[in-house]
């Protein structure tokens, strides 16, 4: 570590300036949080904390607000895209590291990163267009025909299929975050030396077995970083979700039905609040998405500098 | 059938589904890349460039101060974030290297990377339209800035982290300060890097809708000043295709087709110049 004499002038500002520069990002965070907290004043004190975050009101005209249709929307998407999305993502790295043949895995994985480069607003559009209209005429119509009669399950598939609900948007969403599970599972993949490898194969073990007995346990933690990061991006998204969801906000046990999430509250509401409750509240659900955000992420974070500190032995 | 056919059988089931799993992923590419062409291409022609919106509901009319106003926004967002960014990420890998003030700034950085870009969008509403009273272009650039600047502070932490100590002490040995190490060897040397990561800071940036929302908002006419709402390509497809109008759909599509295809390039670019250099 350099402790180099910083006797020159413009080295002390140089350093300096640098200094300030990195320290943007603390700033950011703290004046986040700060003013997050100050601009929802207003809504916690008048509806408490607890009570804002159980609370299913979402009535302007009675200023009457509550957090939990958001968050259910919010959770009800997360949850159900990284069930789709987590197969997938590590089927694909299996895919590419074990699978496929070697000059196909460079474009693979570049096609797998363009998917995480598209706009979340291509996405969107998209999803209104083209994936809605396929969903309300050909999926879910099938989806109720086949499933709707089973016991708890069935429950699911309940309602009118419109095409805009949080089926359609955790499909969409699950295809967002594909690439972010993809390539650090990859890249975990990759770390696994070997040796350990050749010895599973030595002693009869198939490829597949291999890949579930040796590969996926020793890089468990790089995966599992991989998946919560995932989460931590899925609980930001808007735009994808924005055009899909139907902004109602409620609480329903059917994935058919249209339902609200913070993010897309936001993006639809910020603009249209005339009261000064109503716009603290907005602050408020801003200042709890960012909170769970925060947590995950650093969580996220933690697994993959765990993971980093085992496999650089 | 022994145990060691099934053993196989399963194996090559499994790898089977893998490939399964790659063909799902592929085939969204596609189809959305596809559906992005069929549509945009069609709705594309030179009066999208060159006229300013029309009514709503009247045909023709153009998307002239979309492309003015994205680009505006993205240029001083570019000119805010850049260096801020490249300072920082300066700082942790030179000035504070191996420092726990370093890894700690690091680690917040690659949390700030993924955070809800939307927060960010309500966090400069408080501070810099609220007391302004209106909304502004500044306001969109800033906060497109406070997305890049973790970003291209991570790019350039981990590009500088690449040039070898050797070459700094060859540099401290001729009795260069440290400050002339940097600038004249220790960027030199990750230029392309730090460069490159500039480059997929503005793609991810140029995609960004949230942030803009209730801070630059949107204007239906040309506009250059920074101190008024101005026109950004993203809100407005987000306008456009809500919209009940066919031809504000069809306007949408052929802005969405320019987005995507100048992100992919930059992307595609940006990725195939870091594999080519560091992957020697």
């Amino acid at each position: 570590m350099p402790r180099l004499s910083k006797k020159n002038p413009i080295d002390i500002a140089f350093s300096s300036v640098t200094a300030i520069a990195s320290l943007s990002i603390v700033v950011f965070i703290i004046g986040i949080l700060y003013v997050l907290f100050t601009q929802s004043a207003l809504s916690i004190n008048k509806f408490g904390i607890i009570s804002f975050l159980t609370s299913t009101d979402w009535d302007p005209v009675r200023e009457s607000f509550g957090a939990a249709t958001t968050i259910f929307g919010t959770f009800v998407t997360t949850f159900f895209s990284l069930l789709i999305a987590i197969p997938v993502a590590i089927g694909i790295a299996i895919f590419v590291t074990e699978v496929s043949p070697n000059f196909l895995k460079g474009p693979i994985g570049m096609a797998i990163e363009l998917l995480a480069a598209i706009p979340s607003i291509i996405y969107g559009m998209w999803g209104l267009f083209t994936l809605s209209p396929l969903m309300a005429t050909y999926v879910e119509p099938a989806l109720q025909t086949y499933l709707g009669d089973v016991p708890l399950i069935g429950m699911l598939f309940h309602g009118t299929p419109m095409g805009i609900d949080l089926f359609t948007a955790s499909i969409i969403l699950s295809i967002m975050i594909i690439p972010f599970t993809a390539s650090i599972s990859r890249d975990s993949f990759n770390l696994t030396p070997p040796i350990v490898k050749e010895s599973a194969y030595a002693l009869g073990a198939t490829r597949w077995e291999v890949v579930k007995n040796v590969v996926l346990p020793y890089s468990k933690l790089g995966v599992f970083g991989g998946i919560v990061l995932s989460l931590g991006r899925a609980l930001g998204e808007t735009m994808a979700v924005a055009f899909v969801l139907g902004n109602k906000h409620q609480i329903t046990t059917s994935l058919f039905d249209a339902a609200a999430t913070i993010t897309v509250t936001l993006a639809n509401e910020f603009t249209e609040a005339d009261t000064d409750i109503y716009l603290s509240s907005l602050f408020n659900l801003a200042l709890v998405l960012f909170l769970i955000s925060f947590v995950t992420l650093a969580i996220a974070k933690l697994f993959l500098l765990r993971a980093e500190k085992r496999y650089s032995r | 059938m022994n145990r060691q056919t099934v053993r196989k059988l399963r194996s090559i089931f499994a790898l089977f589904l893998s490939s399964v799993a790659a063909f799902i992923g592929l085939f969204w590419l596609v189809f959305i890349l596809g559906d992005v062409l069929i549509h945009g291409i069609k709705a594309l022609n030179l009066s999208l460039f060159l006229e300013d919106p029309a009514p709503p509901g009247v045909e023709g009319g153009g998307l002239r101060n979309a492309f003015v106003g994205q680009i505006m926004i993205t240029l001083f967002a570019t000119i805010i974030g850049v260096p801020v960014g490249i300072l920082g990420g300066t700082f942790l890998a030179e000035y504070a290297r191996g420092t726990s003030i370093a890894k700690m700034i690091s680690i917040l950085s690659d949390i700030m990377v993924s955070v809800p870009s939307i927060v960010i969008g309500t966090f400069i509403y408080a501070i810099l339209v609220k007391p302004l009273g209106h909304f502004n272009g500044w306001a969109g650039a800033v906060a497109l800035a406070v997305i890049m600047i973790p970003v291209v502070l991570r790019t350039t932490e981990d590009m500088l982290s690449l040039v070898p100590w050797t070459v700094r002490e060859a540099a401290f040995a001729l009795g260069a300060p440290y400050y002339k190490v940097i600038v004249q060897v220790v960027y030199r040397g990750a230029a392309t890097g730090i460069l490159t990561g500039v480059i997929l800071s503005i793609a991810r940036v140029s995609g960004e809708t949230a942030p803009l929302l209730f801070t630059s908002f949107n204007n239906a006419f040309f506009s250059t000043s920074m101190n008024e709402p101005i026109a950004s390509l993203t809100v407005t497809v987000f306008q456009y295709a809500m919209g009940p109008y066919e031809t504000w759909h069809a306007q949408a599509w052929a802005a969405s087709f320019m987005m995507t295809v100048f992100i992919l390039i930059l992307t595609i670019f940006g990725r195939a110049v870091l594999k080519w250099r560091y992957k020697k």
